[in-house]
């Protein structure tokens, strides 16, 4: 594997840098919003695979103009108009995720993992 | 006219029906209208059952856009027979809910609890009836996050965390899931079903072609609840308000398996799954494991929601078992245990519910004699509890018969020998709460309490009911669930 | 009447039912509920006659009910050896209810509605198992028999009865499940049928090299043990702890029904599964046949050791069931015969012992053999009894019991275990030894203490007991008609 193919690959590499920091930070943290961010990080690696995975070599953004060469190729709409959708999803995640993190907030008066569990043993 | 539009319909209508609820400020039109949305699912998906059975599968294009351009919704024996008892059971759950939720549950969020309730609904239908691979994320996040936020409404404190807990596992799942589905349309460049596994027939073995299984089987794992992926299960189910739990129990992880087993068999092919990567070893060994790890979790549990929780668990073991197999008998088994266990599930979590409501409590040693006192819920406990045993005549027992002898013919002497065994474990952790409820001296506050109503009773018996029925009337299960898994196995539908 | 044989079947089989539909719509009125269940207890009979002459005239009466599962119907198909456990059963049903009237009445039990209703459904149980077509319907009626005698069983709620309870359903349950359950997944995946076959379904397999001798052996023993009911050693521990039941329970259900099930069970498979042929040609009965002989030496010497009358007879019964298996595992005409006629002789000799433990108690309220001395002369005619079923159970004449050890000891003879032969004499020794001591003491020891208070129990538990002591003196002579009827069913159909 050269280096021009490694580099070519840039994106892909981002990707996987991130997801594997997102996962990390999910496992390994005890704080709740933390893991909230993790899981934020993890998600937006996979938005990231896809948007990549949408670009054509030489494509320009599919938009047909009517002085446009004939072989023009075009970028992939489809995978970005998806990552619109996951991206929703993600969102509306990321409001529960913390909407519940305020009423355990309230219930608990801590957000750190290992904190409540103690709690809970304790009542 | 109507009729041609059900496929979508069947979506449409509680979806659409979830936000109008919230405009319905009064509690009690808020419920009625959500009943009759639910009771309205279920008999479009009879009707859609009906029309396949007649008729055999069909498709529906939405905003008629030709396949594969468009997404489709595909309604075949398998779809229609899981929608059929996801939307039954949803319609009777809600049915028995009123008491139960004004008793768990501020009367002031009652209007927030029917929307979800409802979306979840239109999220499980979703993955069952679509045709496009990207829909059944978009649709598995629509059930998930809905169920996130009922199991949230729990009456303990501890209710937030576990949703939490189960928001993150999910996620990741669903994340997983979303990564394999982006590989395969990059491989293939379409996300229908029927289209895609055409494209990779060509494909077999490409490197993404593999990481794109490995994605979505874990990411579903983690959705179906697979030992050792079901630790946000039990929290879950236990803190969950009871409505929540019967309904979700009954159905969540069913939808899940439906799911993992159509991508298996109609995308990647057994061929792939199994004989290439041997997936069936796997699903065997940790199905199993699973079972028998959870079955002994449930005898040591003190707190009945959770037994039930980890006898779930062990059950959806059974389920991929039969799927594990990739035969007739095998496949069958898988299909009608879903079927099966939906209700024999469903029916013990409202019997729990009932008791819920009466005694305010679920720990076994608060059920002390409540035969004495509520003898109609204790014994349809019996009844459930001897379906979840899988003894004769019940519905429990014809899952279980397919696949011991779909085990057999394949020559998994030890596999029968070790699911036998195991559903011993289940004779245990049943008869232990039989004994609690019946050789107890009742408690001061079982002593007091009153049987549970009717409008709680009725829907619990028609589930507890439905255990027997299907125990001994095997031809509207068995029968759709073999031409399902026929059609999956690519027979003749 | 005229009514055509699988109509009579579906009759016999649907008393039962009303029966359990009346008992719950008249549950207030204990008169009427107990005299409709008495009632329609001899219509049953009546049926069960009816059918059973057509039977031993050859008749072969069958009826599908239909198909559970594609493939495993519930069918029934009534021959000989099960026509003649019907008849046992459905016989000793109405001197049940007797005497189950008169003992629950006496005793002032609680719930004798729900009692009797699961009474009818363990006899429905007997009756479906007794005319069961295939193993498959065999199964569903024997799990549906130990699910509706659990709450016979823990009748009393008590903490004992829980415990009993959980031995009880804990063995029955695992062996059925484990074991009984697993051959029968196998008979099917190596025969592809679980009909009943005179000859048996197994013959072609093995031929044809489907399944070998050591699996053949195994497969018998996952029968043989997970047909838990028969109580063969190491799995009887169930039996006495269901004594903790109330004694018409202990008699019918475990001196008949349950049990009944059980070695019937293991004799119809032995027969109509296996095939007698292919069993002995194959010897793999052989470690069965000691199996058996060691459980009726060591049941015997365990009965003995018991002053509590009830558990005495329930190792007995653990012993004699054990002939029976004994029988179906020398698997040669006589001693098959021979197992068959035992059921019978040992059913009516066993539920009169029980009987007379009943009255005891309800006149008494004594339990303890030790206690018993001069009981005879305050109870002359429940004694005299005991005495009478005791003969038969030994196998001594005038009692029934003499002509099946019979015919079981000429099986032993005609495969050459005289080591067995030598079991079911020294058994019959011990058999003396823990029952003839009972009514003597009865009769002949003088009372310890103060003269007794009591007298004879209740007209509606003497009745049945001496009913059925009659009838093992005279099932002594009508067991010539007895071997006739069940002599066809060691023929193979050519």
């Amino acid at each position: 594997m050269d280096i021009n193919s490694l580099a070519g690959l840039f994106n892909y590499w981002i990707v996987i840098v991130l997801m594997m920091t997102g996962f990390y930070i999910v496992i390994a943290r005890g704080n709740l919003i933390k893991t909230v961010i993790g899981l934020n990080i993890f998600q937006i690696s996979v938005f990231l695979l896809y948007i990549t995975m949408g670009r054509v070599d030489q494509g320009t953004a599919p938009i047909i103009q009517e002085a446009a060469q004939a072989d023009q190729a075009y970028s992939n709409p489809l995978s970005s108009v998806l990552i619109l959708t996951a991206i929703v999803v993600g969102v509306a995640t990321t409001a529960l995720a913390l909407a519940l993190i305020v009423r355990i907030r309230e219930d608990y008066g801590s957000i750190e993992e290992d904190e409540i569990l103690i709690l809970d043993r304790e009542s | 006219m109507i009729e041609q539009h059900l496929p979508v319909l069947i979506v449409v209508v509680p979806l659409i029906a979830a936000p109008l609820c919230v405009f319905l400020f009064n509690r009690t039109l808020v419920y009625l209208f959500a009943l009759a949305t639910c009771w309205a699912t279920f008999g479009m998906s009879l009707f859609l059952l009906a029309k396949v059975l007649e008729s055999g599968p069909f498709s529906y294009e939405l905003g008629n856009w030709p396949v594969p351009y468009g997404i489709e919704y595909v309604v075949d024996y398998f779809s229609a027979f899981v929608m059929s008892f996801v939307s039954g059971i949803g319609a009777v759950v809600l049915t028995y809910a009123p008491k139960s939720l004004n008793d768990e549950i501020d009367p002031s969020r009652h209007y927030l609890v029917h929307p979800m309730y409802l979306l979840c609904l239109t999220g499980m239908l979703g993955i069952c009836i679509t045709g496009d691979l990207f829909n059944v994320f978009v649709f598995l996040e629509i059930s998930s996050l809905s169920s996130y936020a009922l199991i949230s409404l729990g009456r303990s404190r501890r209710a937030p965390l576990a949703a939490f807990q189960y928001l993150v596992m999910g996620t990741i799942g669903a994340t997983f899931l979303l990564i394999g589905i982006g590989l395969l349309y990059q491989l293939t460049g379409t996300l229908n079903m029927v289209d895609m596994a055409q494209q990779l027939a060509d494909d077999h073995g490409s490197r993404t072609m593999l990481v794109a299984f490995a994605f979505v089987t874990v990411g579903l794992c983690i959705k179906m609840a697979v030992f050792p992926l079901h630790t946000w299960l039990p929290n879950a189910y236990t803190y969950a308000p009871s409505v929540v739990t019967a309904f979700i129990a009954a159905t969540a992880t069913k939808v899940s398996v439906y799911a993992f087993v159509r991508i298996v068999y109609d995308i990647f092919t057994p061929q792939f799954a199994f004989d290439v990567h041997g997936l069936d070893l796997f699903l065997t060994v940790f199905s199993l494991i699973g079972i028998f790890v959870a079955s002994a979790a449930a005898i040591y549990q003190g707190n009945l929601k959770r037994l039930l929780a980890y006898s779930s668990i062990a059950q959806v073991g059974y389920m991929l078992l039969g799927v594990s197999m990739n035969n007739q008998d095998g496949l069958t088994g898988g299909i009608v245990h879903m079927f099966n266990h939906a209700i024999i599930k469903g029916g013990l979590f409202l019997v729990v519910g009932c008791f819920a409501l009466r005694l305010h409590s679920v720990r076994l040693e608060d059920l002390r004699g409540a035969a004495k006192t509520m003898p109609l819920t204790a014994f349809a406990w019996v009844l459930g509890g001897l379906g979840l045993i899988g003894v004769p005549l019940t519905a429990g027992f014809i899952s279980k018969w397919l696949l011991l002898t779909a085990a057999l013919d394949n020559g998994f002497y030890l596999v029968a020998g070790l699911m036998l065994i195991s559903s011993l474990l289940a004779v245990v952790y049943v008869w232990r709460v039989v004994e609690i409820l019946y050789f107890s001296e009742p408690a001061d506050a079982v002593e007091s309490a009153r049987e549970a109503p009717w409008s709680m009773l009725i829907p619990t018996y028609l589930l507890i009911v439905g255990i027997l029925v299907f125990g001994i009337w095997t031809s509207y299960s068995v029968g759709v669930a073999s031409q399902a898994a026929s059609a999956l196995l690519g027979g003749a539908p | 009447m005229t009514l055509t044989p699988a109509l009579l079947i579906v009759v016999s089989l649907a008393l039962p039912f009303l029966v359990l539909v009346l008992i719950g719509l008249f549950g207030k009125l204990p008169n009427l509920r107990d005299g409709l269940t008495l009632v329609l207890s001899s219509v049953l009979f009546y049926v069960v006659c009816c059918l059973a002459d057509h039977v031993f005239q050859g008749g072969r009466p069958e009826l599908v009910l239909g198909n559970l599962l594609p493939g495993f119907s519930i069918g029934f198909k009534v021959e000989p050896l099960g026509m003649v456990f019907a008849l046992v059963a459905s016989g000793l049903w109405i001197a049940t209810t007797v005497y189950a009237i008169g003992y629950m009445r006496a005793h002032h039990e609680k719930h004798q509605t729900r009692f009797f209703a699961c009474f009818a459904i363990a006899i429905f149980a007997a009756l479906a198992a007794a005319f069961s077509a295939n193993l498959f319907t065999l199964f569903v009626a024997y799990e549906l028999m130990t699910i509706s005698t659990y709450p016979l069983v823990t009748h009393h709620g008590t903490e004992k009865a829980k415990l009993g309870g959980r031995t009880y359903l804990g063995i029955l349950l695992f062996t059925s499940i484990a074991f009984f359950m697993l051959a029968i997944g196998w008979t099917w995946s190596v025969a592809h049928t679980l009909e009943f076959q005179p000859g048996g379904i197994l013959q072609g397999s093995y031929e044809s090299g489907g399944i070998q001798q050591w699996q053949l052996m195994l497969l018998l023993a996952l029968f043989a043990f997970g047909i838990g009911k028969a109580a063969l050693m190491p799995f009887h521990r169930w039996l006495p702890a269901a004594m903790v039941a109330p004694t018409p329970v202990s008699a019918l259900l475990h001196a008949v029904a349950v049990v009944k099930v059980g070695v019937f069970s293991i004799l119809k498979v032995a027969v109509y599964v296996f095939g007698m042929d292919l069993i002995r040609e194959t010897s793999i009965g052989e470690w069965l046949a000691y199996a058996a002989g060691a459980t009726i030496l060591l049941a015997s010497l365990v009965a003995m050791t018991k002053d509590n009358l009830k558990a005495r007879l329930a190792y007995s019964t653990v012993s004699q069931l054990a002939y029976i298996t004994l029988g179906a595992a020398l698997a040669t005409p006589a001693s098959v015969v021979g197992g068959g006629m035992h059921i019978v002789m040992h059913a009516v000799g066993k539920i009169t012992l029980f009987f007379c433990a009943g009255a005891i108690y309800v006149a008494t309220h004594k339990t303890d053999i030790s206690d018993m001395r001069g009981l005879g002369r305050a109870m002359p005619l429940t004694m005299g009894a005991f005495f009478i079923a005791s003969i038969s159970i030994i196998g001594l004449p005038p009692g029934g019991g003499v002509w099946s050890k019979w015919f079981l000891a000429l099986g032993t003879v005609e495969t050459h275990h005289l080591f067995l032969l030598a079991v079911l004499m020294i058994s019959s020794l011990l058999n003396i030894a823990y029952l003839i001591p009972i009514p003597i003491r009865g009769f002949m020891k003088p009372v310890t203490g103060d003269p007794p208070t009591f007298k004879e129990a209740p007209m509606m538990c003497v009745v049945p007991l001496c009913c059925t002591a009659v009838g093992t003196i005279v099932l002594f002579f009508l067991a010539n008609g007895l071997y006739e009827v069940l002599l066809p069913i060691t023929e193979v159909a050519k």
